[in-house]
């Protein structure tokens, strides 16, 4: 096993202010840049802070910014950096710093909960949902989001504009809309809920210029512009500005044999 | 007196993985103010790592499956040790707790014609484990996650506030649970973000930390894994259950070093995957024990034809039970049979397309492309056993998810004990998280609603628990002197102390156990039980790792005496506790469950005496298994587990 010792830069501070720091470290076989942060801890700054669970690419806590680039630590591998690459690793630049790598996430929370709930079709009781594969699996593309919030750390309509915070939801929730949306049983149609024209009413799809950055830097590769906020859009402009689609929203249809 | 901010809730839910949070919305909706306080933030706990699926005899894949079967698969696989009336409530109320995910807006993958697909897995005799790919934890903790919006957001309609009803404490850790005299009056806890102490009064408590894995060094549990609700228990007075019973996932990786341990779904078994030696043999059929021998397909021909016509075939031995998969494995690697990195080999590339092992197990193929840069597809895994979960845990009333010794106290999920025996099936995680997550929630919301007077905080109580909290702040070394040294030393460092502890469990109490190794073991906690009292941290109380480290010690230290005093004690090889001393299992035990209590329980520190310890051993008598339910079971296969005496009463 080859061990080499490698050159870190890793922002420290709060909210105060605070800068990069130095650090010259130990890196062996296999590891990733998340090895590298715990042995910094464990070997020479035991109060660094970071957040971590899973080290595995499946809880999404880990987010930070490897040479400017939003990754998940634990799945950044340092043999992708060069060994005499000076490694830089900062917290996400959207949200506000707490301390060192930690960031106040707390925005996500906030508009995770601006987003009406699924809503279960009347009449169909626990055991009686039937649904074809072929009619779940756009949902469940959206459905592996692991919440890292690199997308929402990543998009430009908020990562240097604070002030659209208040009306943008971020690409993670607006496909939280479209998941819905597309959910094959969900009734909110029915009480009255039009999910497509929330998303552009409430939830800011509209300052979604599909640049797709958000689906750069997805860990779980979900084509987030591709699949949801390009159907969503297209989908509540038909409503909003579609001649047709409106009139025929206007006129009830004819009912069956009458 | 420390100023320390006090909230008043119902009831309190520490841990919001799958068994919190379905406690905590079961405790909403029976009308209790409920606080859920979780060590990460929201959505993140350990739950997401689970892959495999939810175990539920829906019977959407085979028809012949229900309840009955399920109870029996369960039972066998804990080698009939299980509390059996929790294995009965899990069996029945399983499909009823998945069909009710569905109704807060989980998608399970479906069979043709529209149902939840189900999947087979290890130990269980038909398709039974709801999925969504290899992600199921993930599925399920963001759908629970989503209920507890949606109640919030019913509660924000009706009050103005979101958090009325329902809070989520994120990124808080409880060090104490608190009690008037042998009830339970709230919890002592610190934000990790601030370091800032407060106190939740409530009459009830759930605990649903989950395990203990960060104990042993290769693991494939979070950091959130250190025994944190088992210790909570303990000091609040309440036993812990068969703490010796651990399970060793057979397949973790072992390569590259960094991420030896985390997790390779068993799904890549239930889904056609084989283990092969370093000879290329499927080894696994040299290993079916006589207790399984009926069951399980004696050749590779019928091991095969059994994932088309599995009415007519045995299942492959690769299906067995985890204990015995993860025992041959280490036989065959001792053997001198391994693979290069320590491990056998795990194989899907030869017996499947490309293209169904990207779709059927995508974060495998991820996992592995990422970490260890190999195609899964292309080649086989290297494989090993990790330490996975614990069996033992709080012991519980079997119906209301009470623990025994201190009122208002309730546990649910991997932290409660009994449900899984000495070994658990593959899948019965996610269910047991649902009906006992639920149960706790029910009865907390319950006991709490229905107090005329509630139990009061003691500011003494609390004041202790925040001396406790700040010690590794002022924390030095012993005196010159003191230790028989001519130098004081400087504080320990909690990183270090942590490492040595993972090392001891992982050599000295591991998958393989033997008299001596357990004994050196004792000595050892004893020695770093001394150190860790001067565990010392540096920097200040906003978002310190190491101080959070060094708090969590104590209760790892704390949980891995009760392995390894349980271990010791029990003379016999059953499920997830191999005594290389005493190999086979050993029917006389089957109706013993060994229970740890604190020694000093009045909130005095750690006892640092090896032999004494801080945990006493006591013995009980199981209840004897209801007659219907032994009556579910052929003779034959009964005199292989019970007693003499048992079967004839």
């Amino acid at each position: 096993m080859s061990s080499y010792e490698a050159r870190f830069q890793v922002w420290r501070g709060d909210v105060g202010g605070g800068g990069l720091e130095d650090f010259k470290v130990e890196v062996n076989d296999g590891e990733v840049v998340l090895d590298i942060i715990h042995r910094l801890q464990a070997t020479q700054a035991p109060d660094l802070a970071v957040r971590w669970n899973c080290k595995a690419g499946k809880c999404g806590s880990c987010s930070a910014e490897i040479n400017g680039r939003p990754r998940l630590m634990c799945m950044t591998r340092m043999s992708v950096f060069g060994r005499d690459e000076t490694i830089t690793v900062t917290p996400l630049r959207t949200f506000p710093v707490i301390r060192d790598l930690v960031t106040d996430v707390g925005f996500n929370y906030r508009k995770a909960r601006e987003i009406p709930s699924f809503v279960p079709p009347p009449g169909l009781g626990p055991g009686e949902y039937r649904m074809q594969q072929e009619d779940v699996d756009r949902s469940q593309e959206f459905r592996k989001c692991i919440e890292c919030f690199l997308c929402q750390n990543t998009c430009h309509v908020v990562r240097d504009h604070d002030e659209n915070k208040q009306v943008f939801a971020g690409p993670r929730f607006l496909m939280r809309v479209a998941e819905l949306d597309m959910h094959p049983l969900d009734a909110a149609q029915e009480t009255g809920l039009d999910r497509k024209r929330t998303a552009q009413d409430d939830h800011g799809l509209g300052y979604c210029n599909i640049t797709k950055c958000c689906t750069e830097v997805c860990p779980e590769n979900i084509k987030i512009t591709d699949n949801a906020l390009i159907p969503l859009k297209e989908r509540a402009i038909d409503r909003k500005y579609d001649p047709l689609v409106w009139l025929g929203s206007k006129i009830s249809r004819r009912p069956p044999g009458g | 007196m420390t100023v320390v901010e006090r909230q008043e809730w119902d009831v309190v839910v520490v841990g919001a993985g799958g068994a919190g949070l379905r406690a905590a919305i079961e405790a909403r909706e029976r009308g209790a103010r409920t606080a859920v306080i979780c060590k990460s933030l929201f959505g993140k706990a350990h739950t997401v790592m689970a892959e495999g699926g939810i175990a539920a005899a829906m019977g959407n894949a085979n028809p012949h499956d229900n309840w009955q079967v399920h109870f029996r698969d369960t039972m066998r696989g804990g080698k009939f040790l299980n509390q059996w009336r929790m294995a009965e409530l899990h069996a029945r109320e399983a499909p009823d707790r998945v069909w009710e995910l569905e109704t807060w807006g989980a998608l399970f993958d479906r069979t043709k014609d529209g149902r939840i697909s189900q999947r087979n897995f290890g130990g269980h005799e038909y398709p039974r484990l709801a999925h969504v790919g290899d992600r199921t934890g993930l599925e399920l903790i963001r759908t629970l996650q989503q209920k507890v919006v949606a109640l919030q957001q019913e509660d924000e309609k009706e009050t103005g506030e979101y958090e009325s009803r329902l809070k989520v404490f994120q990124e808080c850790t409880v060090t104490r649970v608190l009690k008037e005299r042998d009830r339970v009056s709230g919890v002592f806890a610190y934000e990790r973000e601030t370091g800032r102490f407060f106190v939740l009064e409530a009459p009830a408590v759930v605990i649903a930390t989950g395990g203990i894995g960060k104990s042993f060094k290769v693991t494939s549990n979070s950091w959130e894994y250190t025994g944190d609700g088992h210790a909570l228990a303990l000091l609040a007075g309440a036993p812990l259950l068969n703490m010796e019973f651990v399970q060793f996932h057979p397949t973790g990786m072992v390569w590259p070093p960094s991420v030896k341990g985390i997790l390779v779904t068993e799904s890549v078994r239930g889904d056609g995957g084989v283990l092969r030696n370093s000879e290329d043999e499927r080894f696994m059929f040299d290993y079916i024990p006589d207790v399984f021998k009926e069951k399980y397909a004696q050749s590779e021909e019928e091991a095969d034809r059994w994932y088309d016509d599995p009415d007519n075939n045995r299942r492959p031995p690769e299906l067995l039970p985890r204990d015995e998969v993860a025992r041959a494995i280490n036989a065959e690697v001792k053997a001198g049979r391994g693979s290069p990195h320590g491990g056998v080999f795990l194989d899907v590339s030869t017996r499947m397309p490309a293209e169904v092992i990207r779709r059927r197990l995508p974060s495998m193929y991820h996992q592995f492309k990422e970490l260890a840069d190999v195609d899964i597809t292309a080649e086989p895994m290297e494989v090993g056993p990790t330490c996975h979960y614990v069996m033992g845990g709080i012991a519980v009333d079997s119906d209301t998810a009470a623990a025994r010794g201190a009122t208002g106290l309730y546990a649910a999920g991997e932290v409660a004990g009994g449900m899984h025996g000495s070994n658990r099936l593959g899948g019965n995680s996610l269910s047991d998280l649902l009906v006992f997550g639920r149960r706790a929630g029910l009865h907390a919301a319950e006991y709490a609603t229905g107090l005329a007077e509630r139990p009061l905080v003691d500011d003494i109580q609390v004041d202790t628990a925040a001396a406790e909290a700040l010690r590794p702040f002022s924390a030095e070394g012993p005196a010159p002197g003191e230790d028989g040294e001519e130098q004081s030393h400087p504080p320990e460092n909690p990183y270090t102390l942590h490492q040595e502890l993972q090392q001891t469990m992982n050599d000295l109490v591991g998958i393989i156990r033997r008299e001596p190794e357990m004994q050196q073991a004792l000595k050892k906690l004893a020695e770093l039980r001394v150190r860790a009292r001067r565990a010392g941290v540096e920097g200040h109380r906003q978002f310190n790792p190491g101080w959070h480290l060094a708090l969590d010690l104590r209760n790892m230290l704390l949980v891995s005496e009760c392995v390894a005093r349980a271990a010791l004690e029990r003379t016999e090889s059953r499920g997830g506790h191999t005594r290389e001393d005493y190999p086979t299992m050993d029917r006389a035990w089957r109706r013993i469950n060994l229970l740890c209590r604190l020694t000093d329980p009045t909130g005095g520190l750690a006892a640092t005496d090896p032999v004494r310890g801080q945990i006493t051993l006591g013995r009980e008598t199981t209840e004897p298994i209801r007659p219907d339910l032994l009556a579910l079971f052929e003779k034959e296969e009964l005199v292989k587990y019970l007693a003499e005496e048992e079967l004839y009463e």
